[in-house]
C-alpha cells in the first residue's frame, strides 16, 4: 500500500519520467565496426552470456541483411519489421516481428532494401520508430542492443546512437589496419552525437585476427581515444562452428574455452563504468601509433 | 545611384557584398554594364524562386497537352504543380492531359524499399485507364538521394507498350533555381523527340514558337496573326504543344524564341543539328509585335510575304485603334516594375510603353547573365559548382535532316539588321536611372517600393499580397491571375483594360487595416499599494 503511494507521488512530480528511468535501468548499447569484423557474431556470443546471468535481452538488428539474430533464433526465419510494415501496411503487430531466441532474448530484424535499391538508412529510422511506436522497447529489458551495420555511412545508421537511443557505444575492431581506421572513424561519429546527447563510448571489443602485437595495440589505441580494450577476445574455430550449427558458442558448447571467453566479456561490460566521450585520433597520429606497434612494417 | 545604395545600405557587410552584384541602376553612357546572376540565394532571404523541378514540369514539359507527364514522389510535388501555370490546351483528337495531376505518391516504405516497383504499377496504371503515346516521367528530390533509376524503367516502358517514354532527373535541389530543369527538359525532349517524326511538311514558311508557354491563350493569340499572315506553325514549345508537333519540328525553316531562358537550349541545338536559324522574337506590345512580324518577313524575304505581313499589322492596328487610344489617355505617364522569371520582365516594357507607361524597375528571377547583358557576354561567364552540376550536352549536325536554309551572305546581311540568332537582353532597353535586380527578394521589393513608388507592380502569387497591402496594383504575369491572353494586338488591348481597371478602382486603398486606426495594445497601470515609488 505504501509502496504504491510513493510511486504515485514520483510519478506526479516526474513528469519527465527521470526517476522512472532511475529505478529501472534499461542499458541500450549500440555495436558499431568495420564491415566482416564480427560485430554480430560478437553481439549474439556476448548477449547470450548477459543472457545466461539472468538479464531480459532484446536485439535490434539494423543490418538490412537482416542476419543479425541468426545465432539466438538458429535461424533466419524472421519477418522483418520493414517487410511486414510493406506487406501489412502501418497496422503492424509486435508478435509478427519479435520473437524469443536463446535465454529468452528476444530479436527483432530491421531489414531493408536489397543492395542496390531504396534507402538503408531511412529504413533503420523508420523501423526503430516503429518499434518505439509499438511498445517494443519494454519497461523490464535489462538490455537493448543495436548491431548496426558496417561504418557510419548516413544518419540513418546513426539513428541508434541519436535521439537519446543508445547511451553506450562498444565498438568491436582487430589489430588490423582498416580495422582500426574505422574504429577512430566511428569514435568520430560518437563524438559529434556525444555533444547534443548522452552517448559515450563504453570501449572497444578486440576480435582478434591474431596479427602480431595485437592487444598491445589495440589496446593502446583504445587509451588513445580515452577508453578502454574491455576485452581481448581470442580467435578460436569453435565460433565457426556454432555458426554453422546456426548458434551461439555458449549455446552450442557451453563448457568450451571460447564460451568462458564471452561469459567473461558479458561480465565485464555489466560490470563496466568507463563511459567516455572519445577522443578520435588524427591520420597522422593513428599511423604513427600503427607504426610504433609494428604493423606498417609487415 | 541612390535608390540602390539606400536600399543595399541597410545591409550587413556580407550580404551587401552579395547583393550589390545583383542589383544594377542603368546608366545608357556606360559600356558593358554586369549584373550577377544564376547563382546561390542568401540563405535566410525571402527569394521567389522555385526548383529545378518547377523548371522542368512545371515549365517546359508540364503544358505538353498529349503527353501524360508522371511526377514520381511524394505527393506535394505533383499536386502543387497541378494547373497553377494556367497554361491552356485543346485538342481535337480528345487526347489532352493537361487538367490532370499525375503522381506516384511515394509513401515511406517505397523510400525504403526503393520506388521503382511502384513507378511500374503507375505506368501500368496510365496504360490501363488513358492509353497515351507519351509518358514524360519526372523525378523529386528523394528520388534523387535513393537513386531509383528511372531512365532505365523509361526505356523498359518503351519496350513493354511500343510508346515513348522519357525520364527527367529533375530533382528540386539541383542548381539555384528553376533555371537548371529547363535545361534537363530541353536536353530530354532534344535527345528523344525532336527530330523522330517523318510526316512530310509540304507548305511554305514553316516555323516553330519556342519559349510560348500558352499563359491565358496568349499562344493562340500569336498564333492567329501568324496564320493569318500565312505561316505554317509546326510546333509550340510547349504552351498547347504536342509531342507530334516537336517530333516533326525539325522541317522549320526559321525557329521563333520567344523565352530566351528557358528554351535557348534547344533552339541552339536545333542550329547546329538541322540548321534552324532562330530569330528573337517578342509577340508581347503592339510595335514589339510589329517589329517581329517585319523581322519575320526580312529573314524570308520574299515580297508576297512582306506585303501580306504590312496588310494584316494595319488591319489588326485599325481593328484596336479606338481603344488603344482611350487606354493610352487613361495610363500615359504612369511607372511600372517588373518581377518575372526570366524573358517577361523584358517583354512587358515594350507592351507598357505602347501605353505611355515607363519602367522603373526590372528583374529576373532565374535568369543568367545572357538573359541581362545580351549574347554577346556568353564567352565571359564562368562556369561554378552549380552550374556545371547541369549536364550540358552537345549534338552534331544531322547528315540525312540537316539544312541550310540561308547562304552565308544572306546570313551576315540579315544578323546585322535582326536578331537573328542573337539576343541583346534586358539591359539594351532600359533607360538610364532605371534599376534592374536579379533575384530580387521581399525585402528589396517593400524597399524599392518605397523609394520608387511605382503605380504598378507585375510579378507572381509570391509576392502579390505584399504589394496589394502596400495599395500598389499588382498583376500576376506568371499566370495572369484569371484573364489574358495579352499578346499580339488584341492581347496589348486585354492588358491595358486590366490595368486600367486596376488603377481606378483601387480597393486595396479604401481597405483600413485595424491597427492603422485602432490601438491594438491594451494595458493599465497597476495601482502601487506599499507607497514606495516606482522605478522605471
Amino acid at each position: 500500500m505504501h509502496i504504491g503511494w510513493c510511486l504515485v507521488i514520483i510519478w506526479g512530480l516526474c513528469p519527465s519520467g527521470y526517476f522512472f528511468q532511475e529505478v529501472i535501468t534499461m542499458r541500450q548499447v549500440a555495436i558499431y565496426g568495420k564491415g566482416g569484423i564480427g560485430k554480430s557474431t560478437t553481439t549474439q556470443n556476448l548477449t547470450a552470456g548477459l543472457g545466461e546471468m539472468g538479464n531480459k535481452i532484446m536485439i535490434v538488428g539494423c543490418d538490412p541483411k537482416a542476419d543479425s539474430t541468426r545465432l539466438i533464433l538458429g535461424g533466419l526465419a524472421q519477418q522483418t519489421v520493414l517487410d511486414t510494415l510493406r506487406e501489412e501496411g502501418e497496422d503492424v503487430d509486435l508478435d509478427l516481428v519479435l520473437k524469443d531466441g536463446f535465454a529468452g532474448i528476444k530479436c527483432v530484424e530491421s531489414g531493408g532494401p536489397e543492395p542496390g535499391v531504396g534507402c538503408a538508412g531511412r529504413g533503420i529510422i523508420t523501423s526503430i520508430t516503429l518499434l518505439e511506436r509499438l511498445g517494443a522497447y519494454e519497461a523490464d529489458l535489462d538490455y537493448v542492443f543495436y548491431d548496426v551495420l558496417g561504418d557510419v555511412v548516413c544518419g540513418g545508421f546513426a539513428m541508434p546512437i541519436r535521439e537519446g537511443k543508445a547511451q553506450e557505444i562498444y565498438i568491436v575492431a582487430s589489430g588490423e589496419m582498416m580495422a582500426l581506421y574505422a574504429a577512430n572513424n566511428i569514435s568520430k561519429g560518437i563524438q559529434k552525437y556525444a555533444r547534443t546527447g548522452g552517448v559515450r563510448l563504453g570501449g572497444i571489443i578486440c576480435n582478434s585476427r591474431k596479427v602480431d602485437g595485437e592487444a598491445a595495440l589495440v589496446e593502446a589505441f583504445a587509451k588513445e581515444l580515452g577508453s578502454q580494450m574491455i576485452h581481448f577476445v581470442p580467435r578460436d574455430n569453435m565460433v565457426q562452428r556454432a555458426e554453422i550449427h546456426k548458434k551461439t558458442v555458449i549455446d552450442f558448447e557451453p563448457e568450451c574455452d571460447q564460451a568462458d571467453e564471452y561469459r567473461t566479456l558479458a561480465k565485464k561490460i555489466n560490470e563496466n563504468k568507463l563511459f567516455v566521450i572519445p577522443k578520435p585520433l588524427s591520420q597522422e597520429r593513428l599511423e604513427a601509433l600503427l607504426m610504433e606497434h609494428g604493423i606498417l612494417d609487415l | 545611384m541612390r535608390e540602390k545604395e539606400l536600399v543595399l545600405d541597410q545591409y550587413n557587410a556580407k550580404v551587401y557584398k552579395n547583393r550589390k552584384e545583383h542589383i544594377l541602376q542603368i546608366d545608357e553612357n556606360a559600356e558593358g554594364q554586369a549584373i550577377a546572376a544564376n547563382t546561390r540565394s542568401i540563405p535566410g532571404i525571402m527569394t521567389n524562386r522555385g526548383c529545378c523541378y518547377a523548371g522542368c514540369k512545371g515549365v517546359v514539359l508540364g503544358p505538353l497537352k498529349d503527353a501524360l507527364v508522371l511526377t514520381h514522389g511524394p505527393i506535394g510535388c505533383g499536386f502543387y504543380s497541378w494547373g497553377t501555370r494556367r497554361n491552356k490546351a485543346k485538342t481535337e483528337s480528345g487526347e489532352n492531359y493537361i487538367q490532370y495531376c499525375f503522381s506516384t505518391d511515394m509513401q515511406e516504405p517505397d523510400i525504403v524499399f526503393g520506388g521503382e516497383t511502384k513507378l511500374r504499377k503507375a505506368i501500368e496504371e496510365a496504360m490501363e485507364i488513358f492509353h497515351p503515346e507519351t509518358i514524360l516521367i519526372c523525378s523529386t528530390c528523394p528520388v534523387g538521394l535513393i537513386g531509383d533509376d528511372i531512365h532505365a524503367i523509361a526505356s523498359e516502358t518503351e519496350k513493354k507498350y511500343g510508346i515513348t517514354c522519357v525520364a527527367f532527373s529533375c530533382e528540386g535541389y539541383k542548381g539555384v533555381s528553376q533555371s537548371g530543369g529547363h535545361h534537363i527538359a530541353n536536353n530530354g525532349v532534344m535527345r528523344h523527340i525532336i527530330g523522330t517524326g517523318d510526316t512530310p511538311i509540304h507548305k511554305k514558311y514553316k516555323v516553330n514558337l519556342l519559349g510560348e508557354y500558352n499563359i491565358g491563350g496568349d499562344g493562340w493569340e500569336t498564333e492567329r496573326i501568324l496564320k493569318r499572315i500565312g505561316y505554317e506553325v509546326i510546333a509550340v514549345l510547349t504552351g498547347d504543344g504536342s509531342v507530334e508537333g516537336l517530333r516533326n519540328s525539325h522541317q522549320a525553316d526559321l525557329n521563333l524564341v520567344m523565352c530566351h531562358r528557358s528554351i535557348n537550349y534547344i533552339a541552339e541545338m536545333m542550329h547546329t543539328k538541322y540548321g534552324i536559324h532562330w530569330l528573337k522574337v517578342n509577340f508581347i506590345g503592339i510595335d514589339a509585335t510589329i517589329q517581329t512580324l517585319r523581322d519575320m518577313a526580312a529573314y524570308f524575304d520574299e515580297p508576297e510575304l512582306t506585303a501580306r505581313t504590312e496588310e494584316i499589322i494595319a488591319d489588326e492596328l485599325s481593328v484596336i485603334a479606338e481603344a488603344r487610344g482611350y487606354y493610352h489617355s487613361k495610363l500615359q505617364g504612369k511607372t511600372a516594375a517588373l518581377y518575372v522569371g526570366g524573358s517577361r520582365s523584358h517583354h512587358y516594357q515594350a507592351l507598357l510603353a505602347d501605353f505611355g507607361i515607363s519602367t522603373v524597375l526590372a528583374g529576373y528571377e532565374f535568369a543568367h547573365r545572357d538573359d541581362y547583358e545580351g549574347r554577346d557576354m556568353l564567352p565571359f561567364i564562368k562556369e561554378d559548382a552549380d552550374s556545371k552540376n547541369i549536364e550540358s550536352i552537345m549534338v552534331e549536325p544531322d547528315p540525312e535532316k540537316f539544312k541550310a536554309f540561308l547562304t552565308k551572305e544572306k546570313y551576315e546581311e540579315l544578323r546585322a539588321r535582326i536578331p537573328l540568332d542573337s539576343y541583346k537582353g534586358l539591359i539594351h532597353d532600359m533607360k538610364t536611372g532605371s534599376i534592374v535586380v536579379d533575384d530580387l527578394n521581399h525585402f528589396e521589393t517593400e524597399e524599392f517600393l518605397r523609394l520608387l513608388k511605382p503605380d504598378i507592380f507585375l510579378s507572381g502569387i509570391k509576392d502579390k499580397y505584399v504589394l496589394q497591402k502596400a495599395n500598389v496594383l499588382s498583376r500576376q504575369l506568371h499566370s495572369y491571375d484569371y484573364s489574358g491572353p495579352y499578346s499580339g494586338f488584341n492581347g496589348a488591348i486585354n492588358f491595358a483594360r486590366d490595368l486600367t481597371m486596376g488603377l481606378y478602382t483601387p480597393v486595396w486603398k479604401f481597405v483600413i487595416p485595424p491597427w492603422k486606426n485602432h490601438s491594438t495594445l491594451q494595458a493599465s497601470l497597476a495601482e502601487i499599494t506599499g507607497g514606495e515609488e516606482a522605478t522605471c
